[in-house]
């Protein structure tokens, strides 16, 4: 507990653990930031302030790429396993645009990429960024690209190309929306650190495979005055992905177990690349590797994943394991368990449902039934899904009995029949005779509630043992 | 042709390597189709190649890396499946997993000896299954010796796991003698190392699968699965008939630890396989996660308990809707749910799973190919159209 001293040990209570001591401990976790602690501004805790911040400065360092309402943080990781503490910032996907692409193509890019949304866990799963890359290698052509880019969205950007002049002209059209320069490498480096140093935007540093040279120039850049540094040791799939997923693997080993701050930086995976290599598959096969090596470079570090286009099918499972990983593991993602009413139900005639308290399969169910008048009874699953805890025997009857029992539902209805998610029918036996209702084995997903109602409830007299064999 | 080209491909390379004062503008200019093919070797953005670089090469210090490599004191153990004629079962060969003595692919710090294989799945009843799977398989679905021959001759499956789900009594509550038949008859139909599985019934698997263990003697199977309400029947006919147990645990790495401490009590440990419970891909996904890390990390730090390979029911993911609703948003379904089932098993892949059981061939062979470019690198498979599979 070396933070405790440096604080003002008031205990002045403007703080919500009130108390310096339990600011120190949430400080320590992560919970709060020093900006949280207002009497820490005054000059004469300055000292103590860098102090602070030195402490507690994470071993990969924290870069913001962007400005204003979309601006993204990256790195600023602690750990190298999320069961250690939490993951932060979550990895920032980027899609990417040629300067040889047709206006309409990037126009089009550009909208799919700002607008993708999809609603998880009561929130909406969005993208990050656009990658603008010289494919041309003509200046005034690269600086149109981006001039369109920039007007169309106040997404982040990265700036691709490995000659510093044309950097240079993206940089002179967006360079006040702090992009990402992308990259400097064993022959440019110099120029593009002069470049990052003007411009104030943060620096990617590529070497391909080479964690030597990476390292090398990392030092010689950082020597130069850059500070905001991120790494793309390049990747591939097929031979190349051994070499891949090792340097990510070495580089974030090194940065925080290691102590070697020059590898204390962001990741990037830039699986974008494929697409220029393997030109002889179809769109769809190539699509799929680049999912595929994304979701391993994610598992594997990266803080920043450059990937073509949006394509549904194969960005959403990309995103959504991001959101798995990138979750905090002390927060059990999961709502209260206990009864909830849709509606105006009557005790006659109104269904009694049950989910589990998984908050995604919970916000899932209250989407599909919220317009019905209706029970609904969440089981406490430890924070698991329907199936995930069938399997795990966390939906059980004797959980089903408890919440039973702690809703006091038998109450509220007269009827005595329970529908379960079809995900639990093998447990319909067990349950019935733990409460002793009718169990009916409900649909397999809850979008098929309000019509398994229609044809299986409404209109049937619900006395009890109506359906009980 | 391919392989002529690839060798004008790295001989160009070489050359670019050795010399960076290479006109490469010419090289596009006169040859536009190799530069792009130049990055197929390479790994790297096609745009480093395209850019000249300056004549003077600037002054980089090379101040070196050392590889963060550390050894670790434990090891997973080594565990056999499927016995072959020579050991007394009829498998035309056996499976070894295990045997990691580094966290997974950290190639840095070692080479494992055995790399993780993928089962296909099949079902004595065929259970409501998603689109894309019942496309894969067709006809061959209507007989689970059918369905088991199709993953191996057409799919090149290392095992098939058979889960006899239809014994639940709550389901069709199918004699133990019936289910054990169809055990018998799949013995013949295929000669890969087998998985048989109960209906995850304790009062009704503790009856099915001591006898599963009887016709199966001399296979060295792998009984599927113990579990903490029913370990003891399965424990003794495992060390009756010398098969494998699966341990299944509920995303809790103490019960793994306990469920193993009590096997150990009937089994040698090289009998034991650990089941965690591999959650879907965006359904809880994380927690599996994080107790295989856990449990392979423990393992690797000397506890005793937890050395034993891990399975991962990988096919678990085709329970997010994600992956079978039909929904144009989400675009199409029979790419979507393979990859959803891939994506997942890929996770597991990198927490250190060691035997995949998966429902559809274009996931299966997508991990089979993924392990055989990180296991050696000596035989990489070629480049599959990994959409193709299964269509």
């Amino acid at each position: 507990m070396n933070l405790y001293p440096l604080l003002p040990r008031t205990n002045c209570g403007e703080c919500v653990p009130k108390t310096c001591m339990g600011f120190a401990v949430q400080l320590c976790e992560r919970g709060l930031t020093l900006a949280q602690c207002p009497p820490l501004a005054d000059p004469k805790f300055q000292i103590g302030l860098e102090k602070l911040e030195a402490l507690l400065a994470p071993p990969v360092q924290e870069v913001v790429i962007g400005r204003g309402e979309r601006e993204v943080r990256v790195g600023g990781q602690l750990v190298m396993h999320r069961h250690e503490l939490r993951y932060f910032n979550k990895t920032a996907i980027f899609t990417t645009v040629d300067d040889t692409m047709a206006g309409e193509d990037i126009a089009s890019r550009v909208k799919e990429t700002s607008s993708f949304a999809y609603p998880y866990i009561g929130h909406t799963l969005r993208l990050d960024g656009i990658t603008v890359r010289s494919l041309s290698n003509d200046v005034d052509t690269f600086q149109k690209t981006v001039e369109m880019v920039n007007g169309l969205t106040g997404m982040p950007l990265v700036l691709w190309s490995a000659d510093p002049v044309i950097i240079s002209a993206g940089l002179e059209t967006a360079g006040e929306k702090r992009p990402l320069i992308y990259a400097a490498d064993e022959s440019n480096w110099e120029q593009m650190a002069e470049l990052a140093n003007h411009s104030g935007c943060p620096l990617a540093v590529h070497a391909d495979g080479n964690v030597g040279t990476i390292r090398s120039l990392i030092s010689a850049i950082s020597d130069r005055g850059v500070k905001n540094l991120l790494i793309d040791p390049g990747c591939g799939f097929g031979e190349t992905l051994r070499g891949t997923l090792d340097n990510m693997t070495m580089i974030r080993t090194s940065g925080i177990s290691g102590d070697d701050s020059l590898m204390g930086h962001p990741l990037i995976g830039s699986p974008v690349t494929l697409w220029d290599l393997r030109n002889s598959l179809p769109d769809e096969s190539i699509r799929w590797m680049e999912s595929c090596l994304a979701s391993m470079m994610t598992i594997r570090y990266a803080d920043l994943m450059i990937i073509r286009d949006p394509s549904m099918w194969s960005t959403l499972p990309l995103v959504v394991l991001i959101n798995n990983l990138y979750n905090d593991p002390r927060k059990p993602v999961s709502v209260e368990p206990g009864l909830r009413v849709f509606g105006t139900p009557d005790p006659v005639n109104s269904p009694v449902l049950i989910t589990s308290n998984f908050a995604l399969t919970y916000f899932t169910v209250l989407s599909d039934i919220e317009k019905l008048n209706c029970y609904l009874l969440v089981a406490d699953t430890e924070g698991l899904s329907v199936d995930s805890a069938v399997a795990g025997r966390k939906f059980n009857a004797q959980k089903v009995a408890d919440i039973i029992n702690s809703s006091g539902i038998s109450n509220k209805v007269t009827h005595r029949t329970l529908i379960i998610p079809g995900l639990a029918a093998r447990l319909k036996g067990d349950i019935e005779d733990a409460i002793k209702w009718d169990v009916m084995v409900g649909p397999r997903d809850s979008a098929g509630i309000p019509g398994y109602l229609k044809e299986k409830w409404e209109g049937v007299d619900h006395k009890p043992g109506w359906s009980y064999r | 042709m391919e392989n002529e080209q690839d060798a004008l491909i790295r001989s160009l390379i070489k050359l670019l390597a050795g010399d960076g004062e290479l006109e490469l503008e010419q090289v596009t200019l006169t040859a536009k189709e190799l530069t792009i093919s130049l990055s197929d070797l390479s790994g790297f953005p096609a745009i480093t190649g395209l850019v000249p670089s300056p004549a003077s090469k600037p002054g980089l210090v090379d101040i070196g890396y050392t590889p963060p490599a550390r050894s670790y004191p434990g090891k997973i153990r080594e565990v056999i499946l499927g016995s072959t004629r020579g050991d007394g079962g009829s498998r035309v060969k056996s499976v070894t997993i295990g045997g990691a003595s580094t966290p997974p692919f950290h190639l840095f710090e070692g080479t494992d000896p055995h790399s993780p294989v993928v089962a296909g799945s099949v079902f004595d009843i065929v259970p409501p299954l998603p689109g894309p799977v019942k496309e894969s398989f067709g006809d061959a679905l209507l007989d689970p010796c059918d369905w088991a021959k199709a993953w191996v001759d057409r799919y090149g499956a290392d095992l098939i796991d058979l889960d006899l789900i239809s014994t639940d009594p709550y389901l069709k509550d199918t004699p133990v003698k019936r289910a054990v038949n169809l055990v018998e008859d799949l013995l013949q139909a295929v000669d890969v190392p087998l998985i048989i599985g109960g209906s995850g019934n304790p009062e009704k698997d503790a009856k099915l699968l001591p006898k599963v263990a009887e016709v199966c003697a001399g296979e060295r199977i792998l009984l599927s699965s113990a579990t903490m309400n029913m370990w003891e029947p399965v424990a003794k006919a495992a060390q009756e008939y010398n098969h494998v147990v699966l341990a299944w645990s509920p995303i809790d790495i103490n019960q793994a630890k306990e469920l193993n401490r009590k096997l150990m009590g009937y089994l040698p440990p090289d009998q034991i396989v650990m089941d965690p419970t591999s959650a879907a891909l965006g359904y809880g996904l994380e927690y599996s996660f994080s107790v295989m890390e856990r449990i392979r990390h423990a393992g690797l730090m000397g506890d005793r308990e937890l050395q034993c390979p891990m399975a991962s029911g990988t096919a678990n993911s085709w329970g997010a809707r994600e992956a079978w609703k039909r929904d144009p948003e989400l675009g199409p379904r029979e790419y979507r749910g393979p990859l959803w089932e891939t994506t997942g098993a890929l996770a597991f892949l990198l927490a250190g799973i060691d035997l995949f059981i998966m429902v559809h061939p274009g996931g299966a062979r997508t991990i089979e190919d993924i392990v055989g470019w990180l296991a050696d690198g000596i035989n990489p498979p070629t480049f599959p159209d990994f959409i193709g599979v299964g269509h």
